[in-house]
């Protein structure tokens, strides 16, 4: 290697650790020195707005002059609000949130699809809770129990029913997730007759006073269902699109054996459609009906319709 | 001194900022007289649990046992302005371009733990910021997400059947009622991080969102960005 080669290498090395040395030094420079690199406001071009150059005196003037304005309309609204709600009526009050209760209803019927299905689960995870015990009190012999059916087609008066007329319809049996208004859950596995299969064998009455067609013009049907405990002490009201859901059952089977008499024995309503308050046990009577029946808990403040 | 005048929220930001704090505290309290009628979520360390949500006299002082229905009622009226006041909201953040002082950034996570750090005064510089710091942006952010998990989660629980999917895509009913939960619980961790950040940044911070606007020292550099001066927009 001769000198030249030599110098020249050098050159090289000597460029090269001047480079190091520029990149070095511009890491360890601080970020004020580089105000785009790590500027927030930079990297999506955000926008501020800024008025010209001006007295201290004079911005406590501009700035007191809009907080008396802005302070005194924010005031104005909350205390409309506060007191325009306190001073109410409670009549107003509940009437406002019972429409809402409506209002979400017919939400809710818009968007129902009847081919929708609630998940259904493995019996073995099926248990049971108790809870809410109206319309069971009183003496009831379950052997002397009948099903009263009211609203059908080309009758006057109640039809009688025992559970062996139930239990002839086609069985059905469906684990299903119960949810109660309270919050919890539970799975049960329920088998019964859908009310579907039964109101086709026991036809509701029409609205046009023709004879009814399930299959074909359902709407023409009776808009609700009432059922009531024998000694009416429980009863609930319901939409007929919900009842005739195809998990809509009249239960006469509870996890594998006949109902208890806590549970409703001999039959109850069981639908992953609604909340567990519109499930009622021990049913006395079947009525369809054009109007909306009343309900147990609906009288008490809670959602009439209560559909999932 | 010389100064300037910033607007620094728009007269929309404003109304809709403080309709959601009376909406949201209604909403958390209507939820509360609907928890309690089934009040089994706690934080547990294994089959220890740490605390109970919520306590005996945390009810009592509220007087909130047996007001299910009315829980419920409230719930269900008041769920449609705090649905419509959040969608009013994030549309007015896309077409105003405000969506750009709010956004997490690339570094964002990384500068909002400097931020943190300041705030606890271990480290005495703030990283480089526009209207928000990186830990504003990612707490404005996140509560915009939050609301929206808050209604989706609610969907899910009000609906299971009818939105299935969505119930089942959240894990099924239980899950979804434990997740609607934990989020009403991050609402409160947001509220409380926020009213004391309030607090701590002053009067003239919190004056901005009433009136939209605060003084600035003219010659402050902070934040920085060439375009300001440019600006200089009259107000």
């Amino acid at each position: 290697m001769n000198e030249r080669e030599r110098k020249s290498k050098k050159m090289e090395a000597e460029v090269l650790l001047e480079k190091v040395r520029e990149i070095e030094a511009a890491k360890s420079k601080p970020d004020e020195e580089l105000p785009d690199k790590n500027n927030t406001s930079k990297i999506l071009k955000e926008n501020r707005e800024l008025s010209a150059p001006m007295s201290e005196a004079e911005t406590k003037k501009i700035l007191s002059a809009k907080s008396r304005r802005s302070f005194l309309i924010g005031g104005a609204t909350a205390l409309v609000g506060i007191f325009g709600w306190r001073w109410m009526p409670d009549e107003t009050k509940q009437s406002i949130l019972r429409s809402t209760f409506e209002f979400n209803e017919r939400v809710s019927q818009v968007f129902y699809r009847p081919k929708r299905f609630a998940p259904e689960f493995s019996p073995e995870l099926a248990g049971a809770r108790v809870n809410g015990g109206e319309g069971l009190s009183g003496d009831f012999n379950v052997a002397d129990w009948r099903l009263r059916v009211g609203g059908l087609a080309n009758r006057m008066e109640d039809l009688i029913l025992t559970l062996d007329d139930i239990k002839n319809l086609p069985r059905v049996e469906m684990t299903t997730e119960l949810k109660c208004i309270e919050g919890w859950s539970i799975i049960v596995n329920w088998a019964g007759a859908r009310f579907s299969d039964f109101a086709a064998k026991y036809l509701p009455k029409t609205r046009s006073g023709n004879a009814p067609d399930i299959q074909n013009s359902p709407e023409d049907l009776m808009r609700y269902v009432s059922l009531v405990t024998p000694d009416e002490g429980y009863y609930v009201g319901w939409d007929l699109p919900s009842i005739l859901h195809p998990q809509t059952l009249l239960a006469y089977e509870m996890n594998g054996s006949p109902l208890l008499a806590e549970h409703g024995a001999p039959l109850r309503l069981a639908s992953p459609t609604k909340y567990g308050i519109k499930q009622i046990k021990r049913i006395g009577r079947i009525e369809f009906t054009d109007e909306r029946p009343r309900d147990f808990w609906a009288e008490r403040g809670y959602d009439w319709y209560s559909g999932h | 001194m010389t100064k300037q005048l910033e607007k620094k929220h728009s007269l929309a930001i404003r109304w809709l900022h403080w309709i959601s704090f009376p909406l949201l505290t209604i909403m958390i309290w209507s939820g509360l007289l609907i928890y309690w009628a089934n009040a089994v979520y706690g934080v547990k360390i294994f089959d220890y649990e740490l605390f109970h949500f919520f306590p005996t006299w945390f009810y009592e002082t509220l007087s909130i046992p047996f007001r299910l229905a009315e829980g419920l009622q409230l719930h269900f009226f008041f769920m449609w302005f705090f649905t419509i006041n959040g969608i009013i909201y994030v549309i007015y953040l896309m077409f105003s371009g405000e969506w750009r002082a709010l956004l997490p950034v690339p570094g964002s996570f990384k500068r909002a733990a400097l931020v943190t750090l300041k705030d606890l005064h271990i480290v005495k510089k703030l990283p480089a910021q526009g209207k928000y710091n990186d830990a504003q942006r990612i707490a404005y952010t996140g509560v915009i997400l939050l609301g929206a998990a808050s209604v989706v989660t609610g969907l899910a629980i009000y609906k299971p059947l009818q939105l299935g999917w969505l119930t089942n895509l959240l894990g099924g009913y239980e899950w979804a009622r434990w997740e609607h939960f934990w989020i009403m619980i991050l609402f409160v961790l947001f509220f409380v991080v926020h009213v004391v950040q309030v607090a701590l940044a002053g009067w003239s911070n919190f004056r901005s969102m009433v009136t939209g606007y605060e003084a600035i020292d003219a010659e402050s550099k902070i934040p920085e960005s060439a375009h300001n001066e440019e600006q200089g927009a009259t107000i």
